[in-house]
């Protein structure tokens, strides 16, 4: 087992399927029945969705891992001109790795790590949309080491600091046409690793009743401030008129807040049905800008101006042998990114998600947690109006197409 | 658990392949249609627009943007086939004869010291194309820089031995499919099923780029007496023409045919002004006074009947403080040396005559450099070559027009595609047509829609082009071919590798 979670641990890249650059995949249980979770006390992924019911699980030691390979494509063509891409983007294989142990009867800790936001985007180099991106690797892990506490038999809180660490990788054209004299696009990779921050969350959890749960967790805002990444700029023409030099750069990339509440109830020993609503709070990402060290280098100034989002979920378990439970789910995502801002980074519109998955138990420790998440996203025609030429505005649209298929494994441990 | 993880791989193989799919997707089945039209086998035939002439030279990068290159990505998506062009072997536009560097490097545009921007020959690589080695392979386009119209059918054309008498071109010896071939029958045994052919502008162009300096050859019927900068009899243009395109549709092929712009709109004749040259009013006074003795000789021969006084007139030369037309040849004034060797054919430029591009970098130099005061323009007359006079552009403009009739009159009568450039090139000269990016016009270098050499259109120029050959052949044919979109073609290369 330990060498699972090694092998687990070292998987970093995650892979986007859900509104903006968020990565909803932080446990097989909780996403079998449409990722919810905030009020669902079954296994560790409450130290994620929401650390105020760890003190509820029975089990002194509860440990749950897990990987989901996403299948993610985008394509894209534009009409009038007859263009097409699509995106090559590697499998994202995003985790999780959570635990708690109760120390008595009303004090639980906890630990969560997971990847709760990363993105992963490969298209065609020198694609109609260069100018704008060629690819893009997002990675963040969340640390965060957490208490339950039970306030009454029916109160609960938790929480705890978040520590991340994160990297971001993205190559693009300067414009559509530069090129050196062989006619070799001319180009810019921003890399920037160990990026780190802090944040923190807090949830809370009432049992008015004993089958009925409701919970609420609030993960704080973390902005992530790259300082000093390397600005690589390639097939640069020789002109003084192209003075673009390789250098470093500042940019700030912002996680944002997410709120989180829900109600599960135990409708009888086999069913059980949880709802959940979240709420992203993607406003605060105005607008992605690069501050190159170089003063010669002109800035990168691309507004974003995503608006805050909601997602709809609504999941059910049923026990239907021993060993074995079943479950299912649906959400709908709202997409934060607003008309005129849909720029092929991140390539999302509103989408439905459909999810299954089982748990079996080997033996009284040991479960297996497998999941399966289909998105499903309707054709769009959308624009992205900010990209400027010589000071006007030239809008780069199309229609994209989404898909994103995830298989999930995982384990569920308790002693 | 075994057989769980087998299954999972296996739903997880399976999703692989479900990647999305758009209601109609435009690379698939027939979105784009190509009408009457059957674009399996197009090609190209013309001169150094159809190659991708640009800045002066024939390089990778510009053929790749030719306009047939461009149409024929574009009528991939509405059935058409690989289409191959004559590459060269690099980006440096020059080209070697037996080793020895025999077309000049392309043009870039650098920044001087301070910051001037100005058209430079590359000096960054060494030309690697050598223009004796056959390609030994037929290619859709071929289109040969520098062909008039009857050199498309001239045997020998092609042969590397003609090329020391300059009855060979270096395009097409490259790939030329023997020494007695043409470039008509190179194309037609390629068997088209779609042609487009642009052919007829060096038949007045190289007329008007040497300013002026070949001979009308209208009313001679035989091209092979004709000097390299001659205009071409219309007659003749109008039996080669014929010729060309009862060649390509023998097959019954459909294809377009495509007018000629006029010459003396491209930035090489509008872009140097008639008046380059400000003076101060002392050096205004004092040259006037060098000319006293001109403008006295033409007034008595006024009086003396032997010119018109409209003549004596446009003759008179005189200079004053701020902007001063430049002194000029002009051959088709009176020849009055016999009266006074003194007394050339001088006149002072006006607003109606067009100084070519390459005025420009003699306009205001020392004619003698021992010899301050011999300034061309001034005190020393600008050649013949560098000024393209009324009567000139008139010569030019009478030819065109009939080769313009012949070629519409033929596109009609054949039932082709017509393609006006004339117009659309005329729009570009005045006012420039709107992109996403902006407005193109054929302001040099900065409008974007000309390449360094003045004559021969950018990426961005050629995109405009093929977008309005390929409405044309929508209009015609009944296809849905889809136009591309200007603003991803680039205009101008920038590099300061220029020595």
């Amino acid at each position: 087992m330990r060498n699972l979670f090694l092998a687990v641990a070292l998987i970093v890249s995650a892979s986007i399927y859900a509104g903006g650059y968020r990565v909803g995949l932080q446990g097989q249980r909780s996403l079998a029945m449409g990722h919810t979770g905030v009020a669902v006390v079954n296994n560790a992924e409450l130290a994620f969705f929401n650390p105020a019911g760890l003190i509820y699980l029975e089990n002194k030691l509860n440990i749950s891992g897990g990987v989901s390979a996403v299948f993610s494509d985008v394509v894209w063509q534009n009409e009038q001109l007859g263009q097409y891409a699509e995106t090559d983007s590697p499998v994202g294989t995003p985790f999780y790795l959570y635990a708690s142990y109760k120390v008595n009867d009303w004090l639980a800790l906890g630990l969560n790590i997971s990847t709760p936001y990363g993105s992963r985007v490969e298209w065609e180099k020198d694609w109609a949309g260069s100018h704008l991106v060629n690819d893009i690797e997002l990675a963040a892990i969340y640390i965060q080491p957490l208490v339950s506490i039970k306030i009454s038999d029916k109160f609960s809180i938790g929480g705890g600091p978040i520590y991340v660490s994160g990297s971001v990788n993205l190559n693009r054209n300067l414009n559509r046409t530069l090129t050196d004299i062989d006619g070799n696009r001319s180009n810019v990779t921003i890399d920037a690793t160990n990026v780190t921050a802090w944040g923190w969350s807090i949830g809370a959890m009432f049992t008015p009743v004993e089958d009925l749960r409701i919970g609420f967790n609030y993960r704080s805002e973390i902005i992530m401030d790259a300082e000093g990444g390397d600005a690589d700029f390639s097939n640069i023409p020789n002109s003084p008129a192209t003075p673009f030099v390789d250098t470093t750069f500042d940019a700030s990339l912002p996680l944002p807040a997410e709120l989180s509440l829900g109600a599960s109830y135990q409708v009888n020993d086999k069913w059980l049905v949880a709802f959940q609503f979240d709420r992203a709070y993607w406003n605060v990402y105005e607008s992605l800008d690069v501050d190159f060290a170089s003063p010669t280098n002109p800035d990168s100034v691309n507004p974003r101006n995503y608006k805050n989002s909601s997602i709809y979920r609504v999941g059910v378990e049923y026990k239907a042998l021993d060993k074995l439970a079943l479950r299912a789910g649906y959400y709908f995502d709202e997409s934060p990114v607003q008309d005129g801002f849909f720029a092929p980074e991140t390539p999302r519109n509103d989408s439905n998600n459909f999810t299954a998955g089982l748990s079996f138990d080997i033996n009284e420790h040991l479960a297996i947690d497998a999941s399966f998440l289909y998105v499903r996203f309707k054709e769009v025609d959308a624009s992205y109006d900010f990209y400027q030429e010589n000071g006007q505005n030239v809008p780069f649209n199309g229609t994209y197409k989404s898909s994103a298929f995830v298989p999930g494994l995982g384990i569920t441990y308790k002693l | 658990m075994k057989n769980n993880l087998k299954y999972i791989a296996i739903v997880a193989l399976g999703l692989v392949a479900c990647e999305p799919e758009f209601d109609n997707p435009i690379n698939e089945g027939d979105f784009y249609t190509s009408g009457q039209a059957d674009f399996s086998n197009y090609v190209a035939v013309g001169n150094s627009l159809t190659a991708g002439f640009a800045d002066g030279a024939l390089y990778i990068t510009g053929q790749e943007n030719s306009y047939p290159n461009i149409m024929s990505k574009q009528f991939a998506l509405a059935g058409g086939g690989e289409f191959t062009q004559p590459l060269m072997a690099d980006n440096t536009g020059g080209a070697l004869i037996g080793g020895t560097q025999s077309l000049s490097n392309r043009l870039v545009l650098a920044f001087d010291a301070a910051g001037n921007p100005a058209p430079a020959v590359y000096t960054g690589g060494t030309p690697t194309t050598e223009i004796t080695t056959n390609l030994n392979a037929s290619f859709n386009n071929v289109g040969v820089p520098g062909a008039k119209s009857f050199h498309l059918i001239a045997p020998g054309y092609g042969s590397a031995a003609n090329l020391a008498t300059g009855a060979a071109n270096p395009y097409y010896v490259r790939f030329a499919s023997a020494d007695d071939a043409t470039v008509l029958g190179d194309a037609v045994s390629q068997n088209p099923s779609f042609f487009s052919l642009w052919i007829g502008n060096n038949d007045v162009l190289s007329f008007a780029t040497s300013g002026g300096v070949g001979v009308d050859q209208t009313g001679n019927l035989d091209p092979t007496t004709y000097g390299g900068n001659d205009i071409t009899d219309p007659t003749v243009f109008g039996g080669v023409y014929t010729e060309l395109v009862n060649g390509l549709t023998a097959n019954g092929a459909k294809g377009v045919l495509i007018n000629l712009p006029d010459v003396t709109s491209l930035p090489f004749f509008t872009t140097v002004p008639y008046n380059a040259i400000p003076l101060d009013a002392a050096t205004a006074a004092f040259l006037t006074v060098q000319y006293n003795a001109y403008n006295l000789g033409v007034n008595q021969l006024v009086a003396g009947g032997a010119i018109s006084a409209e003549e004596g007139e446009r003759r008179q030369i005189s200079f004053s403080e701020g902007q001063n037309a430049v002194v000029i040849l002009d051959e088709d004034l009176t020849d009055l040396s016999s009266f006074n060797p003194q007394l050339l054919n001088l006149r002072q430029a006006t607003s109606e005559d067009l100084l070519v591009l390459t005025s420009s970098s003699v306009i205001g130099t020392l004619a003698d450099p021992a010899n301050p005061a011999s300034v061309i323009g001034l005190a020393v007359p600008l050649a013949d070559q560098y000024v393209l006079t009324t009567d000139e552009q008139t010569m030019i403009s009478t030819a065109q027009a009939s080769y313009n009739a012949t070629i519409q009159a033929i596109a009609t009568a054949n039932e082709l595609a017509f393609f006006d450039a004339r117009s659309v090139l005329a729009q570009v000269a005045n006012g420039g047509l709107a992109f996403d990016g902006g407005i193109v016009t054929s302001a040099f270098v900065t409008g974007g829609g000309f390449s360094l050499d003045g004559v021969h259109p950018s990426p961005r120029g050629y995109a405009l082009t093929a977008n309005g050959i390929i409405d044309a052949i929508n209009t015609t044919y009944g296809s849905t071919v889809p136009n591309v979109n200007p603003g991803d073609f680039g205009t101008v290369t920038l590099s300061n590798e220029v020595n």
